[in-house]
């Protein structure tokens, strides 16, 4: 189980402070496929930062399985870390090792014996597709590919929990299906707990069983994705699910804001404005059909 | 100058211009070799300290770019005279191989610590967070990520430092260090004796050729983008 309790996140930088996470409340309990969504520059990747204390929260606790991890220092840090596993938008794959060299990372961190973790990592770039490819380097594989690689060596330690920073936001559709599907058996059949972060809510239909939405550095929903996808009750959240549209610009981090215009309630979306997040094409949900 | 391309030329110089490449050799590679186990010790910490480093020390930080950029600004001949008591108590002689490779590595210490700093930099920073990420220390992000996946990057500057080393080894033989630049200095400037002038650099342009070539090969070879 990951906790966190009013756990709160303030940058400082040389053009002032900017808080990131503001009393964010969010329990993950075992099992879960948790997703976490938003706009770009909502805070995502600096509250899922935050479980693995890449990033420090400012104020507030991390409990891990009932423990207060927010402090952890020194080995007792890097030992939770190699208990956490991460994949990233980009993969993040080191590009001068193999494929098998890459799944052996975290466990040559960990100076485990040679010779079970090349087992282990054989076995996992099986469980993954990727039977046969260990003598590869990242730069011969396709997106899709890249990514299973960087799911094998998240899973290496066999941590209870994995963290997904937008790990599908540079994959075509169908590698996207591929690797969520990927992600629902490892959850199932290795009882990992997953975090998903995304800006994308076909992704939390396709593989969450529960959601949190985030705004502004704030969480303004959680709830049963089922329940959440039949009754939203932030606006964001009906934005996101593309009830309602907003003014067709591409939120940047530098600070450029959203207009959004006076909330159209359609029973199909209109895509004028392009919905954030979501594909213009992307169909209406029926669920949202039959509340409007 | 026809008599470059004969025996007997040959015979009167080849000892002596033989000797002189591998002096030359020898400088280069060794004060290479020097500058770089400072080199890369002084990027390592210049890399960790940086603002947004794994260890910020800002002001350390900046207290030592300025020092290594003060030393890359020094020209050679200078800290070859400014070096000459420290020469003296390390290697107890400022002449001769020995005493030209203490200014040479030294010159090239800052020299290489820019480098190294920055095949580090060229390390994408999101290989550092996943490293980090799977628990690694800072020592294992340093050895197993930093030196690693810039490995390339760092064979590709040895061969520029090796390189520009040979051009200060020439320069060094002016002050008697020995090697093919003393060589060009003392037979074809002071004696006029221009095929022997033009053997050395001639020698020193195929010596500079064999060093990127041989540089570029490994760095093709063990390049994995
Ligand atoms: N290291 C940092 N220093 C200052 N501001 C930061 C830093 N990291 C993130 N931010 C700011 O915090 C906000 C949230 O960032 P992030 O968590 O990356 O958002 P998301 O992942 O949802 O796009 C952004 O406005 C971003 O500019
Ligand atoms: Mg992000």
């Amino acid at each position: 189980m990951i906790e966190l309790l009013g756990l709160g996140k303030t940058y400082q930088s040389k053009h002032g402070s900017f808080e990131a996470l503001k009393d964010i409340n969010l329990r993950i309990d075992d099992g879960d496929i948790y997703g976490i969504i938003g706009v770009s520059g909502a805070g995502k990747s600096t509250l899922v930062r935050c479980i693995n204390l890449l990033e420090r929260p400012t104020v507030g606790q991390v409990l891990i399985d009932g423990i207060d991890v927010t402090n952890y220092q020194g080995r007792q840090l890097l030992d939770l870390r190699s208990r956490i596993g991460m994949i990233f938008q980009d993969f993040n794959l080191f590009a001068q090792r193999t494929v098998l060299s890459n799944v052996l990372f975290p466990l040559e961190v960990r100076h485990d014996a040679r010779s079970e973790a090349l087992k282990q990592a054989h076995n996992l770039l099986k469980l993954v597709g990727l039977d046969g490819m260990e003598k590869r380097y990242p730069a011969q594989l396709s997106g899709g590919q890249q990514q299973r690689v960087s799911i094998a060596r998240a899973l290496a330690n066999r941590p209870a929990y994995l963290l997904c920073d937008e790990a599908t936001s540079a994959l075509d559709s169908l590698t996207t299906a591929s690797i969520l599907a990927l992600l629902r058996e490892i959850n199932r059949t290795l009882g990992v707990t997953i975090v998903i972060i995304t800006h994308a809510m076909s992704v939390v239909e396709a593989a969450c069983n529960k959601v949190a939405v985030i705004d502004g550095s704030r969480i303004v929903e959680t709830g049963e994705v089922a329940s959440v996808f039949a009754a939203p009750t932030a606006q964001i959240t009906r934005q996101l699910l593309g009830l309602e549209t907003v003014a067709a610009v591409e939120p940047i981090d530098a600070g450029e804001t959203i207009a959004a215009v006076e909330p159209i309630n359609a029973v199909e979306p209109i895509n004028a404005g392009e919905p954030i997040g979501t594909p213009a094409t992307q169909a209406p949900r029926e669920a949202v059909d039959g509340d409007v | 100058m026809s008599e470059l391309f004969t025996s007997e030329f040959w015979l009167d110089y080849g000892p002596l211009l033989g000797k002189a490449s591998i002096d030359t050799l020898v400088m280069v590679l060794s004060s290479t070799l020097i500058a770089y186990v400072v080199g890369i010790l002084l990027a390592v910490v210049l890399k960790l300290t940086e603002p947004n480093g794994l260890k910020p020390q800002p002001v350390f930080n900046a207290v030592l770019g300025w020092v290594v950029n003060m030393g890359r600004s020094l020209p050679f001949i200078i800290l070859l005279i400014i070096l000459i008591p420290f020469t003296r108590t390390i290697v107890g002689t400022i002449v001769g191989i020995r005493g030209a490779v203490v200014p040479l590595a030294v010159c090239a210490i800052p020299f290489v610590a820019r480098m190294v700093e920055s095949s580090f930099s060229d390390v994408h920073p999101g290989r550092i967070e996943a490293a980090q990420a799977f628990g690694a220390s800072t020592t294992q992000i340093v050895t197993k990520v930093f030196l690693r996946e810039s490995l390339p990057s760092l064979i590709r500057g040895a061969a520029i430092t090796c390189i520009t080393l040979v051009g200060y080894v020439a320069m060094a033989g002016a002050v008697g260090a020995g090697g093919l630049g003393d060589v060009a200095i003392r037979y074809g400037y002071y004696r006029y004796q221009s095929d022997v002038m033009i053997a050395s650099v001639l020698i020193l342009i195929i010596v500079v050729q064999i060093i990127q070539s041989v540089f570029n090969l490994i760095a093709r070879r063990i390049d994995k983008r």
